[in-house]
């Protein structure tokens, strides 16, 4: 066998000094500053590792991007809709007393507002008449109502942004009603209600007290229920118990239980979406699983020969941990972004029939652009935690083994 | 100097594919020398190397590093050792594919928390002195075989190693592309490095630089170092 022998001539090297004491010191001299350059240093090779699997990385992040603005969405449209209904009860009277016979709300003697008002702390009782119309050809169920500050005609009425929208047969501006007695009630379109009420007022029709009792069949000296106003809020509960000993077949309903009730609704309705979306959230969670459960024999092999070259299990787990957070956080803020423009300038319309209005009535409005911090963090808790968990288990995983294990298996 | 006491490492212990890779080695390598490690393929060269380098533990025996035995250090401090003793250039090379010839050789010193200005400036003095400069910002993938082993020699090198460890190198490369890599070695030899390179191609047993070779066969010492 003819065996070569090197012969080349060397030359004296700069590059590999022999003391290289200087290269040490210039190297781990700064441990003030040498954190962050780790980190720097993880990070630069994670956002390099990130971007040679390009394809599988863009699509990783848009489907997580889908779920994170499918749920962000969903909650910011909860949440912007509880705010809008508290705003509007601002309005609402302190306490509603209906009279209930049988478990059911019945109509009530306006002769109640006297021993009502001779309770202590009340300042004031009105009669409130309102009822629903059901609307043949609009197939719609409208509410009608006489508001206390009623200043249009008898025959003139003032309708949600819904009622113009949906209401079939009008004309020249005149909706035909059908009167309890079978008779036809002609009422005029005066005005529309502010758009900015659409929540509340979007199928509320208001009219005069004589065409609502026409209408609605209410006899005179009896009204839906009594709008109370009391002195002082703080007595509502000593004030509501007082009024059950006076009547006993009156029902006391404080705003507060008004507002309850707004919330159980947006929040049943917000949590039916959200079990319909939840199979998409864990389908997504078992798609992140198996990618970041299954390591490739290709990671495998990068995690023996960080090791290799000097990485500790730790510091893999780092380089780990950013690399998950890179792509959960990405995905968090084009989710959370879009759900914001989705909601707060489109209306949420992917689930404003789900969150918005009744029967056929949808409220078209904008909601006030606002979200509040608790529900940012609870989202970004919920969307980023687990992935950068399911990413970093089997990295942790992989990289406890000595590299060489980690190769030959690779 | 590097010492090996009764050193075994056993595959799949107690399982149907047992299999004992080194059997009883004792040797002492000197530092600031250059040793081949030679012997025909699965004689335990690799394994030799990657228990010296702290890359895996012996089932038994004991290992001494610059006087420090090395055998039963935590993962964190072998990490350490391996980091800042030993420059470690594999036999395929293992550079991480789809990022630059660079980026691969800048790896190492990540964790040392070294300035990114410092890494880049160091790593291109190597590739420029490895005459591979000109490559710096190319994907590794799209290097020739000795071009990549030039980037992996760089990477051994970044965090200025005084043992250097090579498995194979000239399994990939052709006769001129060995000389020069031989050339390499001798380089690193006259900086005072200490290098153990795992071959048995006769262009580096017989290199000039060689002062020291041991001979393995079925995992024991055939020749040089001190059998027990």
């Amino acid at each position: 066998m003819c065996i070569q022998r090197s012969r080349t001539t060397l030359s004296p090297l700069t590059i590999f000094p022999r003391d290289h004491s200087l290269f040490l010191r210039e190297v781990f001299g700064d441990s003030q500053m040498g954190w962050i350059e780790r980190q720097r240093g993880y990070l630069d090779f994670t956002l390099a590792s990130l971007a040679r699997r390009k394809g599988k990385n863009i699509s990783l992040i848009s489907v997580y991007a889908l779920i994170v603005f499918l749920v962000s969405s969903l909650v910011f449209l909860t949440n912007s809709l509880l705010r809008e209904a508290e705003a509007l009860l601002e309005a609402a009277p302190d306490m509603v007393v209906q009279r209930t016979v049988g478990g059911r709300h019945e109509l009530l003697p306006v002769s109640y507002i006297e021993k009502i008002k001779a309770i202590r702390g009340i300042k004031e009782v009105l009669p409130r008449l309102w009822g629903y119309y059901y609307h043949p050809a609009s197939r719609s169920n409208y509410t009608i109502m006489v508001p206390a500050d009623f200043s249009l005609g008898e025959d003139e009425v003032q309708v949600g942004e819904g009622v113009n929208r949906t209401w079939v047969g009008s004309e020249e501006g005149r909706f035909y009603f059908k009167a309890a007695d079978g008779s036809s009630v002609v009422l005029k379109i005066a005005g529309t209600l502010p758009a900015a009420t659409e929540l509340v007022s979007s199928d509320l029709i208001l009219l005069g007290e004589a065409a609502f009792r026409k209408i609605s069949g209410v006899p005179e000296g009896f009204a839906n229920d009594l709008a109370v106003t009391l002195g002082n809020k703080a007595e509502s509960l000593v004030i509501a118990e007082k009024i059950v000993l006076a009547l006993p077949d009156a029902r006391p309903i404080l705003r507060e239980e008004i507002l309850r009730t707004y919330v159980a609704v947006f929040d049943w309705r917000g949590g039916v979406a959200l079990i319909l979306l939840s199979g998409a959230v864990i389908a997504f969670l078992i798609f992140a699983w198996d990618r970041a459960a299954g390591l490739s024999s290709e990671e495998r092999l990068e995690i023996g020969i960080l090791k290799g070259v000097g990485w500790d299990t730790s510091e893999v787990l780092t380089m780990k941990l950013w690399e998950g957070t890179v792509v959960s956080l990405t995905a968090f803020v084009i989710g959370v972004i879009g759900a914001y423009l989705h909601v707060f300038f489109a209306s949420g319309t992917i689930f404003e029939r789900a969150l918005k209005g009744w029967a056929i009535l949808y409220p078209e409005f904008t909601l006030a652009p606002e979200i509040s911090l608790y529900h940012l963090v609870a989202l970004l808790l919920m969307t980023v935690g687990p992935y950068t968990l399911v990413t970093v288990i089997p990295a942790w995983k992989a990289s406890i083994a000595d590299p060489d294990s980690i190769m030959r298996q690779g | 100097m590097i010492k090996l006491l009764q050193v075994s490492k056993c595959f799949n212990q107690g399982r149907i594919n047992e299999f004992k890779a080194l059997r009883d080695i004792s040797i002492e390598i000197s530092t600031e020398e250059v040793t081949v490690i030679k012997g025909p393929s699965g004689s335990g060269k690799t394994t030799l190397l990657t228990i010296i380098g702290c890359m895996t533990r012996p089932t038994s025996g004991r290992v001494w590093v610059k006087g420090q035995e090395t055998t039963s250090l935590p993962e964190r401090f072998a990490s350490e050792v391996r980091r800042s003793l030993f420059g470690f250039i594999f036999q395929q090379y293992n550079l991480i594919k789809g990022i630059s010839a660079i980026e691969n050789i800048m790896i190492p010193s990540y964790p040392a928390g070294v300035k990114r200005a410092v890494i880049v400036k160091r790593a291109e003095s190597l590739l420029e002195e490895l005459d591979i400069n000109a490559k710096a910002r190319e994907k590794v993938e799209h290097l020739s075989g000795g071009e990549q082993q030039r980037v992996a020699i760089a990477r051994a090198m970044i965090n200025d190693p005084s043992i250097i460890i090579a498995d194979e190198p000239t399994a990939h490369l052709d006769t001129d592309q060995s000389s020069v890599l031989l050339s390499i070695f001798g380089r690193l030899k006259e900086q005072g490095k200490t290098i153990i390179i795992a071959s048995h191609d006769p262009l580096v047993i017989n290199s000039e630089w060689v002062e020291s070779t041991i001979a393995l066969r079925d995992g024991r010492i055939t020749e040089g170092g001190h059998q027990s």
